[in-house]
């Protein structure tokens, strides 16, 4: 018997497609009538360009591609829509020995606080501008990636021109480790299990985590061509279903070893199941023997982690126009206003009665405590939401946003 | 000749594939072709190149470092677009489906660089084709080895002619419905267990 739905679906080698992974793997798509495809792949360029000539119909994609993909930033401009996200947080950035040496000997502490580590760093960096040395050369995994933007920001709250007093490159996510050992790069900003990796190897140290630097921010999403979810409203809706229980499978302690088992084969990460057990649990490994364990470090299901909130994507489009990728103008900003879909989300889980937000988007930054918010179905609650720096993101004042904000 | 005044950079880390696409383009009269199999200082070589054209193979994990350095590097001025037609989905689809991409500086028109690509695609599916015959000349030639072994057999233990042997071997294989490389494994396998019949 062959399945109502075929689907098949991009994925980069990282532990956040562990739920669309898992919804292949486990059964959860099957059980809503989808045979889902899952096919690895080599870059974010491929997973983008295949998507849009139709190759995919969904693919796990960096919060920020589809994005970019419908404002025409890409080689192959293509409608990509957000109906879906994988979870939040689950980066972390990495230094080299030599790198947080320095930064220890300016003050920084093995205890991953954004501000402090930011500030050691600006005082090594300008010690080495003193004794005229080369900047510093920091790896992301992509231009339009959550990972480019939260580096940039971290950077530049501390002080630090991302564009002028380091150089920024990019580095596929698997390389990132190898490339630090090798001394191609100083540091990088990239998803589990590549930062463990690093310091399992007694290469690099980590000096901070997304979940610092903004809590519960969003990461990596479901991208759908636009076209494909127009014609095929039913499959989406079906897949929707199955990745939230999937997701839910995947939030849940219990399924952490079958999780970690699945994620480690050679189909999937390729690296032993240890090495995704700190993502999994938040407890990590930071080097030279310190440790340290983290709230809501990687959530995938938790506190509307799947929620396409627009106020995530018009966050994206207010950093590309900081950062000189685009130029902030109305058209521009209704094509980031419509790239997330929460009717989408909303329309395919209802049938499950299960918490939805009542609202599209809200104010980033301005919860300070976990809180109940208003939904439909049963009671939502959302997690502490906050920048390091305390600033605060309201996507009703976009222009006072953009303008407010510095390079440095 | 137009063609001929373009500078194409090949990066791509497969040798024989890379050396196809080459001698293509040079068969096309594009005589300015560079190859690079490592992306390592290619910051550089690109600068010295100065490429009009970059024809990098797809699954190249290194593509999204590529093409960020494509769109920066002060060599290239202008930004980097796939140079296929946004609305010719079928040429685009062929050069993904072959395993290559091209790129090509934006301003450069189209239809100078299309028999580039065209050139590329039908270049990487001979190169496809060569792998694949290549293997199946591989797989013949073990299977002529083993049926050689086979006759061998039957001649040390039966006490036949090899032409008795082969024609034992290919009646048993049509009796059984099966193919004589078939059988012969079978035949060294069983030999192979029940001792040193061939006496090598």
């Amino acid at each position: 018997m062959t399945a109502a739905h075929q689907i098949t679906a991009g994925f980069m080698p990282l532990f956040d497609s562990a739920v669309l992974v898992a919804a292949g793997e486990m059964g959860f798509a099957a059980r809503e009538g989808v045979e889902l495809k899952l096919q690895r792949e080599t870059s974010w360029a491929n997973i983008r360009d295949r998507i849009a000539i139709g190759h995919f119909d969904v693919a796990h994609m960096l919060g920020p591609m589809p994005l970019a993909c419908s404002l025409g930033l890409t080689p192959i401009a293509s409608e990509t829509i957000v109906p879906f996200s994988l979870g939040l947080g689950g980066n972390c950035i990495t230094v080299s020995n030599t790198v947080w040496d320095g930064m220890a000997a300016h003050g920084a502490e093995p205890d991953l606080d954004p501000a402090r580590a930011g500030a050691a760093l600006g005082a090594l960096i300008r010690e080495r501008v003193g004794a005229a040395r080369e900047p510093l050369r920091f790896a992301v995994v992509h231009p339009h990636s959550g990972h480019n933007y939260e580096l940039r920001y971290w950077l530049a709250a501390c002080g630090i021109d991302p564009d002028r007093d380091i150089e920024i490159v990019i580095v596929p996510p698997p390389f990132m480790a190898d490339a630090l050992a090798a001394g191609r790069i100083d540091g990088y900003c990239v998803g589990e299990p590549w930062n463990s990796a690093a310091v399992a190897a007694g290469t690099g140290h980590i000096v901070t985590v997304k979940a610092l630097l903004w809590r519960n921010s969003p990461e990596k999403v479901i991208g759908v061509r636009k076209v494909w979810a127009e014609q095929n409203p039913q499959a989406l809706a079906a897949l929707l279903r199955a990745l939230h229980h999937s997701a839910r499978w995947c939030q849940d302690p219990t399924n952490r070893t079958e999780l970690a088992e699945l994620m480690a084969d050679a189909r999937f990460l390729g690296q032993k199941p240890a090495v995704q057990m700190p993502v999994l649990s938040g407890h990590l490994a930071l080097g030279g023997g310190a440790e340290r364990a983290i709230e809501d470090f990687f959530v995938p299901f938790d506190k509307a982690a799947n929620f396409p909130w627009k106020s995530h994507a018009l966050w994206f489009y207010t950093q590309m126009v900081r950062w000189g990728q685009l130029p902030h103008t109305p058209q521009n900003l209704a094509i980031a206003r419509d790239c997330y879909r929460p009717d989408l989300y909303r329309s395919a889980l209802k049938p499950l009665g299960v918490a939805l937000p009542g609202a599209n988007a809200k104010v980033e930054g301005a919860l300070k405590a976990a809180t109940p918010v208003g939904s439909a179905g049963a009671s939502l609650v959302l997690g502490p939401d906050g920048f390091f720096d305390g600033q605060i993101f309201d996507p009703d004042q976009i222009e006072a946003y953009i303008a407010g904000q510095k390079h440095a | 000749m137009v063609h001929s005044s373009l500078a194409v950079l090949v990066i791509d880390e497969n040798r024989i594939r890379a050396s196809i696409i080459e001698a293509g383009l040079r068969e096309a009269g594009h005589e300015r072709v560079t190859v690079i199999h490592d992306v390592a200082g290619i910051a550089r070589r690109i600068a010295e190149i100065e490429p009009d054209v970059i024809v990098i193979d797809l699954e190249n994990p290194n593509r999204d470092m590529l093409e960020n350095m494509f769109q920066l590097s002060r060599a290239v001025k202008r930004p980097i677009a796939m140079f296929v037609d946004r609305s010719d989905q079928a040429s685009i689809e062929a050069a993904v489906e072959a395993g290559v991409s091209a790129y090509v500086v934006d301003g450069l028109r189209q239809e100078r660089v299309k028999p580039i690509l065209d050139m590329a695609v039908s270049r990487f599916n001979a190169f496809s084709r060569m792998a694949r015959e290549l293997e199946e000349a591989r797989s013949e030639l073990e299977n002529r080895k083993v049926i050689d072994r086979a006759k061998g057999i039957l001649m040390k233990s039966r006490g036949l002619s090899e032409e008795a042997a082969y024609t034992l071997l290919r009646k048993t294989a049509m009796n059984q419905n099966r193919k004589i490389s078939e059988i012969a494994q079978s035949l060294v396998t069983a030999a192979g267990l029940l001792g040193p019949l061939e006496g090598e």
